[in-house]
């Protein structure tokens, strides 16, 4: 079938912000769909609310609307841009249900707008748990025992026949946000009041645990014809119990018979013909009990996946372009297959290599959170790695990490018991390699892990090979060609072998390449090459031939981000895309290199040859010494790359751009103070220490409260604010292993203003991309902060003060392309906090609140350009107001303390953008999630050195109309001043208290903020209730300024919406 | 043990042997299906040929009962990237290793399977030979020998995995993996021409209510009729089709008798008896994952496939019609006389292993069938 003409213009819907369970594997696939739907000639409306992805830059789509994805706005921008059809499938859950919720509400009846890719039907027969389960059993298939509840009686009701473990998974919800495991009455309780809130429909499946079975994953398509392909197989290392998100993943699946795994393909297909999926999509999740091989039909999403870009990855057919042109009526014979270019889409990969997904955890910046892995998701990013086997896949993708673990190793000093391998945390797979290393029975491992004896099997044989290498004093030069090779087949890494063998990495692979051990590459084709791949997608091993290819043309490698973490994201993502984009343009050949498969790096439509590889020195250098590029860019993928840039220089790559010498003069403390002192610029008191005496010395002098932190740390690890000795002495114990570790100790700026500048150097000048002010006083970590451009409180003298420390700085450093440095003002007195020699995470916000590519240009000017030459000479101005706003995953980790500090804990961001500073501020909350109330109760409970600010706060939410709530201390400040406020029990106080009142629906609002650095146990159960509850919370009184502010305006005046490009057409 | 394996253009792929020791030749071809290596393994259609998978791991469900496709092994040698040093399924009842070495046949593992395939893809599929042991070492020799060893072209290996004696077929599927299961005890009768017939082939027909009465290759025209069935099933099987001249006089001989349904070497069969030709493959398609269009329906079936010859696209069938395509390279993949009421697809419709997607071909031959009742 050709495709549609009866449509010519399609909305799409991004995810929104990277959260936990939707990352940016949702701007992957929204590029892909971009690009596909606009090379067929349709006009694409854009809405996503997350400026750090690449889909929302103008140029993909031809209407961007940044903007909150809320049917209200939705429903403007559809009345605005008159689509005439919408695609619902490649932004995730949010997109999917946004869709359901418009076509339901009427909307798209209104406006004409056709649904394709998905109907209303299957959507909700796939997500409905209970319509789905009764629709597989009606085809026969076979699923869990559950039912569908709506109370928390209901669901004990149903334990009781069935009897514990009892699942729980909510309805409509993404990453299995609310779901749990219950083993009895009391947990069942909390879960199922947990999953049953969570749940948009108050609904929740209570499910016999399928604990301890198997569990698959297939990903699929199908078009109009019914013509149905299964792109990928996906095998769970963890077993049931684990959500697939947090599970080591496999692809393809290893331990199925052809019997097995056809008859999960006809189950699926029965699962399509029934639910109606035809054109588009979707995976299907099995459960195999692996005793009598039974199939159980977990669920299925009809939709593109954080799966289905892995599995794009993993096979080299991209589903979410295809998934974008099989809506709009082509079939899978009619679409090339990009990589033979001879042969069509409508066929199966067949993978000759194996693919290993490992989950990122970051657990550790949640302290207080549950480490134990289950139904719903934890991880904020992954891995993925491509071997010739999988020993050597799991090594590499190990490494891939960037966790500090050289290969599959046990960590140093890691213990490890029968008992402990059966919890499921973020430590498992090293505790498997402990309990190999330290003999435990390979039966106990099976038993307690229930990991399929196949992979342990293959776990067992790696430890093996190592222990012939750490067992026996074994020396370099005893290593002969052969057993270095198997070696490196097998997976171990340089670093590996050099700390068995007590040497360096460079020694290691001096003693290699004259063995003649190097890596070879192989292509990623779809066919195990039956076909000539002609895509440059590959993957190293150590095997025979060659498949590189190198050309001959000047090149550059953009060394990618590695695994999304907290403080490393899309943004650096967004920066890599750029800078390769940038590149081609100057007639380059670009060579990306990136391990993480959400990415739209790592699709091999974006550079000119992709390496799918761990950002290590020794895996960089061996694609260096086989492509041997002009120049190496590793300022655009955050802090990964930095880390290795000085080991590649000292081994001969040639990094362009900043100089690793610069990039170690701003990351060096001492050589930055000098560097600072020289300048005259000040910066707050600071020391550096190793031990806890010069500590308490040092934090004396320089005055409580101080801002200590580990050196050399990423969004501010660690870090946190103490305000007395006590307090400092329990955070060096808690935070710090001496052994001649440093730990920075500053002055902590009280009350003052941060602000965030982003801009560009070519050695000789120094142009601003954007001034951004923070929300949040100083105190809050950069990335946590919300923060507003232009700067909305921040005086000309001051702002003219930073522009000119900033060009300072930038040609003192002399940086070559993107720099970003942190300012506070205090007191009139304007202190450099932070600068760092790279690409930051307000780049992609900044280029889209001013229209300026600044990552684009950073590149340029690697490559020689000048800003003259550039043309970008002037500080852009700013039409409006552009807030940006953090995103948190509280919600996942219920317990813990949500009040901001310096340590970095949200996952994404959103923008709001809009003429005033509060209707831009109103945007950006709704976007977050958290839509502010035009009327309410308001609770305030607010710290003694916030009581005076609070006043006039008060003031004005009751002149707004809301009723005001607060504990004794607060309610008799207020009272005082003559306001009216009702008074509530503090949570010691007993009930009914506060956290009754916000359970029973009877507050709108919290403003609380914290009390100096002691966490006070009231309110940090209230700001975590606050985010289980989805009641919006202020922890800062400058944000409550702006929250108030932005509550008046909303009622004085509606929102609007306006897109990216009718907004620069009106700037210019 | 050192094991190689030696091409006859004298390219050597070292590795680790295991199965059965010693030294074998055959045709070397590589299957680029994930799954399956039991039912490969015991496919007839295999003889004579040396087996590369192009899957890395092998072996990792071992060996069990319900999988072979015939009675034995019929590859002469098989090749992997990496051997499982263990079984872990719950259908498993051996290790790959021991069954090989059970039967007589060398494996070897360790092999540079990806850059064989290359090898294969750009210089076709020649002779090879594979050896476990003690001769592993001497490539000029085992060059020799491989160049010594019979050419696949020409070659009719039919005789050698025929049924020795005509026999019933009454087994169909088992209900875990298939739906259909009509009673077959008394529905009419077939007759299926044993070239190295696939059992997966017997149980589709025995589930659709057939009664199957299985024939000897060389069994004539004369002999079938007596039998009095009511159609006819061309099997699949090894090395040149234009070799089995008998097989395909017979077949011109029954052409508007009965109802005639070939797979692969009795597509190909069927092909020449209506006066069509046959050519040598390049390197031939062997794999779960190909695209077959029909051309009636315009719908895609993902198909298994192994042959290395193919019906030579724009030879004259006698009036019968191309009805399917591969489109990896177009490829005639099915054909029918409307007339003679013969029908034949290149590829497996009963998989084993490969999708499902083609089972309807049967259902086809059953109304063929019941017609003709």
């Amino acid at each position: 079938m050709p495709k549609r003409t009866d449509i010519r213009s399609i909305m799409i819907i991004g995810s929104g912000p990277i959260v936990i369970g939707q990352a940016c594997e949702f701007d992957y696939s929204g590029v892909q769909a971009c690009k596909a739907l606009k090379s067929q000639g349709y006009r694409v409306v854009l809405v996503n609310s997350n400026p750090a992805t690449i889909m929302t830059d103008p140029q993909l789509a031809d209407a961007t609307y940044i903007e909150p994805l809320t049917a209200q706005l939705c429903e403007m921008i559809i009345a605005q841009e008159r689509p005439d059809a919408l695609l619902p499938t490649v932004g995730g859950q949010t997109a999917l249900n946004l869709a359901v919720q418009l076509q339901q509400s009427g909307v798209l009846d209104r406006h004409g707008v056709e649904l394709i890719g998905a109907n209303l039907t299957s959507i909700q027969l796939a997500e409905d748990r209970q319509l789905f389960n009764d629709t597989m059993r009606e085809i026969g298939l076979r699923v869990p025992e559950s039912r569908v509840v709506n109370s928390v009686d209901g669901a004990l009701a149903f334990a009781d026949e069935i009897g514990y473990p009892i699942l729980i998974r909510p309805s409509y919800t993404m990453g299995g946000a609310g779901g749990g495991v219950a083993y009895d009455a009391e947990e069942l309780r909390s879960v199922a009041a947990n999953g049953i809130h969570q749940s948009p429909v108050g609904e929740v499946l209570v499910d016999r645990s399928l604990l301890g079975w198997k569990e698959y994953e297939l990903e699929l398509m199908r078009d109009a014809k019914g013509n149905f392909v299964v792109v990928c197989s996906i095998e769970n290392l963890d077993p049931m119990g684990v959500h697939t998100g947090d599970s080591i993943t496999i692809a393809p699946a290893q331990t199925l018979t052809d019997k097995e795994i056809q008859r999960l393909r006809n189950m699926s297909r029965q699962i399509f013909d029934r639910l109606g999926i035809n054109t588009g999509g979707a995976n299907v999740q099995f459960a195999i009990d692996p005793v009598e091989g039974d199939a159980v039909v977990i669920e299925m999403n009809p939709r593109v996946s954080r799966s289905s870009a892995l599995a794009s990855k993993a096979t080299g057919f991209p589903i979410a372009k295809i998934a974008a042109l099989l809506a709009v009526g082509f079939t899978l014979d009619e679409i090339p297959n990009d990589i033979t270019q001879q042969t069509p889409a409508s066929f199966e990969p067949s993978l000759d290599y194996i693919v290993v997904k490992i989950p990122r955890w970051d657990f550790r910046k949640f302290a207080g959170a549950d480490p134990v892995l289950g139904p719903q998701m934890k991880a904020v990013g992954e891995v993925m790695a491509i071997g010739r086997t999988f020993p050597e896949a799991l090594q590499k993708a190990v490494r891939a990490l960037d966790i500090g673990m050289d290969g599959f190793v046990s960590e140093p000093g890691e213990q490890t018991t029968p008992e402990a391998l059966s919890v499921p945390t973020a430590q498992r797979l090293f505790q498997v390699a402990a309990a190999l290393a330290d003999g435990i029975g390979f039966d106990d491992i099976v038993a307690e892990t229930q990991f399929d004896p196949w992979f342990v099997q293959q776990m067992r044989e790696l430890m093996r090979v190592y222990g012939t290498i750490a067992g026996e004093g074994r020396r370099l030069s005893d290593i002969c060609a052969d057993e270095m090779h198997h070696l490196k087949q097998v997976g171990f890494s340089d670093a590996t072998l050099a700390r068995l063998m007590r040497t360096d990495e460079a020694a290691v692979r001096q003693r290699r390449k004259t063995l003649g051990v190097s890596a070879n590459f192989y292509r990623v084709d779809t066919c195990a090459a039956e076909f000539q791949a002609h895509t440059p997608y590959l993957y190293s091993t150590y095997e025979m031939e060659d498949e590189a290819a190198p050309t001959d043309a000047r090149k550059v490698m953009i060394l990618g981000g590695g695994p999304n973490r907290i403080g490393q994201g899309i943004e650096f993502d967004y920066c890599c895309v750029h800078a390769c984009f940038a590149l081609k343009e100057l007639g380059y050949e670009t060579i990306m290199v990136n391990c993480n498969p959400e990415t739209v790096s790592t699709d091999y439509d974006t550079a000119d040859r992709l390496y799918f590889e761990p950002l290590t020195a020794e895996d960089v250098m061996n694609i260096v010494d086989r492509e041997q590029p002009a120049g190496l860019l590793v300022q655009f993928g955050g802090q990964t790359p930095l880390n290795i840039a000085g080991e590649l220089e000292r081994l001969g790559a040639p990094i362009w751009g900043t100089s690793v010498d610069t990039i170690d003069l701003a990351e060096d403390r001492q050589r930055c103070h000098a560097l600072m002192r020289q300048l005259n610029i000040a910066q707050p008191a600071g020391s550096s220490i190793t031990t806890r005496a010069e500590a308490t010395a040092a934090a004396a002098k320089i005055g409580y409260p101080v801002l200590v932190r580990p050196s050399y740390v990423l969004g501010g690890q660690g870090m946190a604010i103490v305000f007395d000795e006590a307090q400092l002495l329990a955070w060096l114990d808690e935070h710090v292993q001496w052994h001649g570790h440093h730990v920075l100790i500053d002055q902590f700026l009280d009350d003052a203003y941060e602000v965030d500048v982003d801009a560009l150097c070519d050695g000789e000048q120094v142009t601003i991309g954007g001034i951004m002010q923070h929300i949040e006083q100083a105190g809050v970590h950069s990335g946590d902060s919300a923060c507003v451009l232009p700067p909305y409180k921040i005086s000309y003298f001051h702002l003219d003060i930073i522009r000119e420390h900033t060009r300072r700085i930038g040609l003192a450093l002399g940086v070559r392309g993107l720099f970003n440095i942190q300012f506070a003002v205090k007191d009139d007195q304007v202190y450099v906090l932070e600068v760092n020699p790279r690409a930051s995470r307000t780049v992609p916000f900044v280029s889209k609140a001013t229209g300026h590519p600044l990552a684009r240009y950073a590149a340029q000017i690697a490559c020689g350009q000048t800003l003259s030459a550039l043309g970008f000479t002037e500080e852009p101005p700013v039409s409006g107001f552009f807030v940006k706003e953090a995103v948190f995953p509280f919600q996942k980790f219920p317990g813990v303390d949500t009040r901001l500090g310096p340590e970095m804990r949200s996952t994404g961001e959103v923008m709001g953008h809009a003429a005033t500073f509060s209707h831009a501020f109103v945007k950006s909350q709704s976007a977050a999630g958290l839509p502010l109330p035009t009327a309410g109760t308001v609770f305030i409970s607010v710290n003694d050195f916030d009581k005076a600010a609070v006043a006039r706060l008060a003031r004005d939410l009751a002149r707004l109309g809301f009723a005001l709530v607060a504990t004794d201390g607060t309610a008799s400040w207020l009272g005082r001043i003559g306001l009216q406020v009702s008074r509530i029990n503090k949570l010691s106080q007993g009930s009914p208290h506060v956290l009754d009142a916000m359970r029973a629906g009877e507050i709108e609002l919290i403003i609380n903020t914290p009390l100096g650095g002691t966490a006070h146990e009231d309110g940090a159960t209230i700001r975590s209730q606050a985010y289980a509850l989805g009641i919006p919370i202020v922890t800062t009184m400058s944000a409550a300024a702006a929250t108030a502010q932005g509550i008046k305006q909303l009622r004085e005046k509606p929102l609007s919406v306006r897109s990216l490009q009718a907004h620069y057409a009106a700037v210019n | 043990m050192q094991a190689a394996l030696v091409l006859e253009d004298g390219r050597v792929f070292p590795g680790e042997g295991f199965g059965a020791q010693g030294c074998a030749t055959g045709e070397i071809v590589f299957n680029t299906s994930m799954t399956g290596y039991q039912e490969i393994l015991t496919d007839p259609s295999y003889y004579g040929q040396i087996v590369a998978m192009t899957v890395p791991h092998v072996g990792n469900t071992g060996i069990n009962l319900e999988d072979p496709e015939s009675r034995k092994v019929w590859v002469s040698g098989f090749v992997v990237r990496s051997l499982s040093p263990l079984v872990s399924n719950w259908r498993n009842r051996g290790d790959l290793a021991t069954y090989l070495c059970e039967r007589g046949i060398i494996g070897i593992t360790g092999v540079a399977t990806r850059a064989l395939v290359r090898h294969i893809r750009e210089r076709g599929v020649m002779r090879a030979v594979v050896a476990h042991g003690s001769l592993a070492d001497d490539n000029i020799a085992l060059a020799d020998i491989a160049r010594n060893s019979q050419d696949m072209s020409g070659a009719n290996l039919v005789d050698a995995v025929t049924a020795e004696a005509a026999y019933n077929w009454t087994q169909g599927s088992d209900a875990q993996w298939y739906g259909l299961h009509e009673d077959n005890s008394c529905g009419p009768l077939i007759v299926a021409y044993d070239f190295g017939i696939k059992r997966n082939i017997l149980r589709m027909l025995a589930d659709r209510g057939l009664r199957i009465a299985v024939v000897p290759a060389r069994t004539s025209p004369a002999d079938i009729l007596k039998m009095q069935p009511a159609g006819v099933f061309l099997s699949n099987g090894p090395g040149d089709p234009a070799a089995v001249d008998y097989a395909i006089a017979n077949v011109r001989a029954l052409l508007g008798e009965l109802p005639i349904f070939g797979i692969c070497l009795g597509h190909q069969i069927l092909a020449l008896a209506l006066g069509g030709k046959t050519e040598k493959m390049r390197f031939g398609h062997r794999g779960g994952n190909q695209p077959v269009k029909n051309l009636d329906s315009g719908a895609v079936e993902i198909a298994a496939h192994n042959h290395g010859f193919a019906v030579s696209a724009g030879s004259e069938l006698g009036g019968g019609e191309i009805t399917h395509l591969n489109l990896n390279d177009n490829t005639v993949a099915g054909l029918r006389h409307r007339g003679l009421r013969a029908f034949s697809v290149q590829y497996h419709p009963e998989a084993s292993p490969g999708p499902h997607d083609s089972f309807y071909l049967f259902d086809e031959f059953v109304d063929e069938v019941a017609a003709n009742v």
